[in-house]
């Protein structure tokens, strides 16, 4: 334990309008702490920055997972145990049910939540590529109120977001119309659970007549942080799925992705997989617009 | 496959003597301690690889009145930390020779502040070129230790291989690499250490060997014996990874107390665990090797080589024992094992379960299927063709005069792991399947206990005293740290005495209460210092009978009333035995000839592997393991032993790298250094075949480290049935995979001439 | 300085208990140091290892991730609960049967996991005992007779989990 607790403030105000209010106030100076899966690792390494910060743990508004009719609204502090456990998005979002698994294991799941998952910006995060292919929008809340954005437009580089200092990002909703989308998920960690992801790619696509009517890829580790692939969904939008197309869509990521060497892999090899990945899902593609 | 001696206790699955207390949670690791007054200590460290240490700061900003600070110049004895040779400083003096080398320690009352001075203490270098590589190492353009950076050479020779060359009919080459590897015991090094000027140095910690921590602190401190006590406390952990390095944080800990007049912690966490404390020896192993047209071994040709680190540690004794175990375990006319283990300026590497063994393994096994390979010969039958039998002489001429039973044990691990049927099934399958399968094997000895002369010279003291309460204690230095000294060393004091499993206790690891009964290590506890204490309670019985009128047969009662009567005429109830070599050993150190071991234990594994040509990535899907290690002292036990073994072989194969960057392990994090999970591991089958050996405890010979030595072999020869090409390198990770089949059709790397 | 940090109150195994620490001292730091509870061990202090893993609440975390101040009001169970009246738990009997602790550094967390798991899932397959025991790392078993222990515990217990998970 490298870090002094004692040299650290933490309050936990309890309502979301304290906290709103706190950070308000003096901008920037506050960090808030959910389920403390990431800036306590930091403490004890000796490595936490923040002076003061503000739990967001066991307020309730941040907890609910809304089921309307058009979408899933999950408060930010749902934490990915309450979301495997959830049978809507189980039916609906099983990509994100199954990312929700991936984390770490049990014993964070139980802690780190869906919004922390987001605002720590890793390039690996494990919820994100399964969030963006579902086109999840952000609800990001501040005591001037409430915008809502395409989570695609939230990272801004590496481990950087575009929250304002008072604000906080208190939900996810996502569309419930993915129902008929052919839909793909595969997370190439350093290990079958405990592990980080080297790369991970999802993906969800509308088929008619064999021909990719609708498609949306999202990838881990294969940027600065979570993105979705344009140049690579604009390859394959109106085609039929070939041997051709999938070689061409698979030279297209090649070239989109922009990975890094680090003490996890290298970029060839993800860059690599992420092509495989991407290979493997539109093989599934082309043998269903052949059965149909 | 023999019958062995009927008996009541040994052989049973007794529960572990300390289970309850591990279970309930109230077994008391250092961590776990305090001691009244006790100050918290921390390790200002190297931040460069070598260099001359020009200036020790420590900042203004911060109190020092309050702290204990201790540099070399504190130490009141000698400055090294004794091992084999005096070489590795017990504090960096003037010079550094590998990052994160101890130089100053601090101590202080509260922990946190005492972490928070370590950044207070700067340190200006003159840095000297380091050697990072064996092969710079091995140029000797950089000396980095002593006149040529040459730790220690062996050489071993038995018939003559040049004269075999000529009438080979294929010769085969090759090279293959290991990395280090950490131990990743899941409780870190730690200590506490009191001092005072009366009773001199106490300390209780995390180790394997009380004794040599005992010596070392002797010399640093230049304190006579008795002024010395070294108290092991529950360990968590160790696999050889608490051989030496708690000599080190030991004599850290006692330096702290004795300048702050304080008891003080020293317990690392696991990013200063990592960074500072040993790891397995990095190898490079060529093989060129002779066979005649049948595949009979002609000549065996190798050149070892081991980085060794910084400082000697236990490199030699290492070195040794990967020289003796590089042929295999099979009968060639004409070896040549040339070794060497070279300096570089890394944190010295140290023992690790195997010790040197894993790594001469890995390149004779992985060899064996590139010869069959060569000559169109499938990997069983050649391995059958070579195998050592009874009678049969070793590399060393050491004539096997126990039997020798490998290929019974290769035709039960064939047969359990349905080998033939499999590799048929997944050729078949791998020509459309994405997930390429195959299947490898090993066949290894691992010799039992010290090398050649070694456990003459350790001279082990062990024994049994026998308590006022009726009580029987047993008294050696031999160490639990999970892999079951204290239920076995029962097991045979109880069934030697007639007495029940409940009736005995372990005396505690205490160098002021028990004698010296070597170190814990080497796979030699349970065969030697068993076998001391199986004597030791028999003499006692025969005294007993003699001098105390305990009848031919007797019942438990009997014997201690027995007890009661001797203490009455002797004042106590103790009996003692001294190490006795067995008859017709003979061990040649210069010439490195002879009886290698007192025994060996046996072991044919088999991996089942999927590749999966998506990722890359290879994983085992299942293992068996058949081994002959004498007699089976406790099934549960020993079961246990096999499967971590393997566990932790299938992480060196597949999963863990030590990462440097310029000399500093940069992956120094659970999160980075990849062990597998309880999701990774496969479903392990582990098969004993008993057959009791004649000097051994009750029958047994060593079992701790033999599993380890196979898994990295057997699961790359699976990989190149799976995949068709080679490995030659571990730790293989999926990088490693892409890296050659992602580009390319199979190359056969193998030279053959 | 001590003096101003919050009181903090907590149900461990049952029993209220109060204490005045630094609002971001860990869970595990309180366990261990505040309230003697040393069962719970740190093997890496970043959530990796799970040797401090404890129930909170009816679910398993790693104590050294929870901020002290987040566990006001909870109910934590740890390994000193498990055995009740001097009789083992059926988990504990069961790893002392099946050999599931060797060195026991991991295993008052293992037996944490292994509760969670058994308390939503009293009748797991090996691979639900694998995912469920996934982040506490053991490096002297390969794991076997650790599973071996649960499946043996889960069958021999129609309720296995004694004490129940305080379900919010």
């Amino acid at each position: 334990m490298r870090g002094n607790a004692e040299a650290h403030e933490l309050i936990a105000p309890g309502s979301l309008e304290t906290v709103l209010a706190l950070l308000a106030e003096a901008p920037g100076e506050w960090t808030p702490i959910a389920g403390g899966t990431e800036l306590m690792v930091a403490h004890a390494a000796g490595r936490l920055n923040a002076a003061k910060l503000v739990s967001l743990w066991g307020i309730p508004d941040l907890r609910s997972i809304e089921k309307a009719t058009e979408a899933l609204r999950i408060g930010a502090c749902v934490p990915f145990c309450d979301l495997r456990r959830d049978e809507t998005v189980a039916a609906d979002f099983p990509l994100l049910a199954e990312a929700a698994s991936w984390i770490g294991a049990i014993a964070n799941q139980s802690r780190a939540t869906v919004g922390g998952n987001l605002v720590n910006g890793s390039p690996a995060a494990d919820s994100s590529p399964a969030l963006l292919v579902y086109d999840a929008e952000l609800e990001l809340i501040s005591v001037r109120g409430t915008r809502v954005i395409p989570y695609a437009q939230f990272h801004s580089g590496y481990k950087k977001n575009v929250l304002e200092s008072d604000e906080l990002v208190a939900a996810i909703r996502l569309p419930r119309r993915f129902a008929r989308h052919r839909q793909y998920l595969r997370k190439v960690g350093t290990r079958r659970a405990m592990a980080i992801a080297k790369v991970a790619l999802a993906g969800t696509a509308l088929l008619e007549s064999g021909v990719v009517k609708e498609i949306r890829l999202a990838a881990a580790s294969l940027a600065p942080f979570p993105t979705r692939l344009p140049k690579t969904e604009a390859v394959l939008v109106g085609e039929p799925v070939t041997d051709a197309l999938i070689a061409s869509a698979r030279e297209t990521l090649l070239a989109e992705g922009q990975p890094i060497d680090d003490i996890r892999s290298t970029a060839s090899y993800r860059k690599g997989v992420g092509a495989n990945l991407l290979e493997e899902f539109l093989r599934c593609l082309q043998r269903e617009g052949a059965e149909g | 496959m023999s019958a062995h001696a009927k008996t009541r206790i040994v052989g049973a699955p007794v529960h572990r003597k300390e289970g309850v207390d591990k279970l309930m949670g109230r077994a008391r690791y250092v961590d776990d301690m305090e001691r009244e007054g006790m100050w918290h200590g921390a390790t200002v460290r190297s931040t460069i690889p070598r260099g001359l240490i020009c200036s020790i700061e420590f900042d203004r900003r911060i109190d020092w009145s309050e702290f204990a600070v201790v540099t070399a110049a504190d130490i009141p004895g000698h400055n090294h930390i004794h091992l084999i040779f005096a070489d590795q400083p017990c504090l960096a003096d003037g010079k550094v020779n590998h990052c994160d080398e101890a130089i100053v320690l601090l101590a202080h009352p509260d922990k946190h502040k005492v972490r928070e001075a370590v950044g207070a203490v700067k340190i200006e270098y003159e840095p000297l070129p380091p050697v990072f590589t064996m092969e710079e190492s091995e140029r000797q353009k950089v000396v980095v230790w002593g006149a040529n950076n040459l730790l220690k050479s062996f050489s071993l020779e038995k018939g003559d291989v040049e004269s075999a060359w000529a009438s080979a009919a294929r010769i085969v080459e090759g090279e293959y690499r290991t990395g280090a590897q950490e131990h990743l015991y899941i409780e870190n090094n730690g200590m506490i250490a009191e001092y005072s000027a009366g009773t001199g140095v106490t300390v209780w910690g995390s180790l394997q060997c009380p004794f040599y921590v005992h010596k070392s602190l002797m010399a640093i401190f230049d304190l006579p014996e008795d002024k010395v006590r070294v108290i092991q406390t529950e360990t968590g952990g160790a696999f050889g990874g608490k051989e030496d390095y708690p000599s080190t944080i030991g004599a850290h800990a006692a330096l702290l107390a004795m300048k702050s007049g304080h008891p003080v912690k020293l317990v690392y966490d696991r990013m200063e665990d990592l960074a500072a404390t040993t790891k397995r020896h990095p190898s490079r192993i060529r093989h060129r090797t002779a066979v005649d047209a049948s595949g009979k071994l002609l000549a065996m040709d190798i050149d070892l080589a081991t980085d060794g680190g910084a400082y000697s540690t236990l490199s030699s004794t290492v070195l040794s024992r990967a020289t003796l175990h590089a042929p295999g375990p099979y009968v060639c006319p004409n070896v040549r094992v040339r070794s060497h283990a070279w300096a570089t300026n890394t944190v010295p590497y140290g023992a690790f379960r195997g010790f040197g063994a894993p790594q001469a393994i890995f390149a004779i096994e992985r060899h064996m299927d590139e010869i069959a390979a060569a000559i169109g010969m499938d990997p069983v039958d050649l391995r059958r063709r070579n195998f050592l039998h009874d009678g049969d002489t070793t590399a060393t001429e050491q004539v096997m005069r126990e039997p020798v039973i490998l290929d019974h044990l290769l035709d039960r691990a064939l047969a359990e792991s349905n080998y033939s049927a499999k590799r048929r099934e997944f050729a078949r399958e791998n020509k459309t399947n994405p997930v390429k399968r195959g299947m490898g094997i090993a066949a290894f000895y691992h010799g039992s206990g010290f090398t050649g002369s070694g456990e003459r010279y350790l001279n082990s003291l062990a024994g049994i005293d026998v308590t006022a309460e009726d009580k029987v204690r047993v008294l050696v230095s031999s160490t639990e740290f999970g892999q079951g000294t204290n239920t076995i060393l029962t097991q045979i004091a109880a069934e030697a005495l007639g007495v029940e499993y409940e009736d005995v206790e372990m005396a505690p690891p205490d160098t002021g209460v028990v004698p010296n009964s070597g170190p814990t290590v080497a796979s030699r506890t349970s065969m030697v210092v068993g076998g001391l204490i199986e004597r030791a309670c028999k003499q006692l019985v025969a005294t007993l009978q003699q001098g105390a009128g305990l009848g031919e047969s007797f019942a438990r009662e009997a014997f201690f009333a027995a007890c009661v009567r001797l203490r009455r005429a002797k004042g106590e109830v103790v009996s003692l035995c001294r190490y006795e070599a067995p008859p017709g050993i003979f061990w040649d150190d210069k010439k490195y000839r002879g009886e290698a071991y007192p025994a060996f234990a046996w072991s044919i594994q088999v991996a089942q592997v999927a590749v999966d040509t998506v990722t890359y990535s290879a994983e085992v899907e299942e293992f068996w393991a058949v081994q002959e290690v004498g007699r089976v002292l406790n099934p549960v036990l020993a079961g246990g032993q096999i499967e971590g073994g393997i566990a932790q072989g299938i992480g060196y194969a597949l999963y863990e790298k030590v990462l440097l960057q310029n000399g500093h392990m940069a992956n120094n994090q659970m999160t980075n250094y990849i062990m597998p999970t309880a999701e990774d591991v496969p479903p392990i089958h582990a098969t004993f075949v008993e057959i009791p050996f004649v000097h051994g405890a009750y029958g047994a010979k060593g079992i701790g480290e033999l599993p380890h030595d196979g898994p990295a072999p057997a699961i790359l020869n699976a990989i190149r049935d799976a995949v068709g090409v080679s490995f030659t390198s571990i730790p293989l990770l999926p990088e490693d995979l892409f890296a050659r089949l992602a580009v390319r059709a199979p190359v056969e790397e193998t030279v053959t001439i | 300085m001590s003096a101003t940090w919050p009181t903090i109150e907590l149900a461990v195994n049952g029993e209220t208990r109060r204490v005045q620490a630094a609002p971001m001292k860990r869970l595990l730091d309180v366990l261990r140091e505040d309230l003697g509870l040393t069962g719970a061990k740190e093997g890496c202090g970043e959530g990796e290892c799970g040797s401090c893993s404890v129930r909170m609440n009816g679910e398993l975390v790693n104590s050294c991730l929870v901020p002290v101040l987040q566990a006001q009001g909870a109910c934590v169970e740890t390994v000193e609960g498990l055995a009740q009246d001097g009789e083992l738990h059926p988990l504990q009997e069961a790893f002392l049967h099946c050999g599931g602790a060797q060195c026991g550094i991991c295993t008052p967390g293992m037996l944490m996991a292994a509760t969670q798991l058994l308390a939503q899932n009293p009748h797991p397959t090996i691979a639900e005992v694998r995912e469920g025991l996934a982040g506490n790392l053991c490096r002297c078993t390969g794991f076997k007779r650790i599973f071996d222990s649960v499946l043996s515990a889960a069958t021999q217990t129609t309720e296995p989990a004694h004490k129940a998970a305080h379900a919010r």
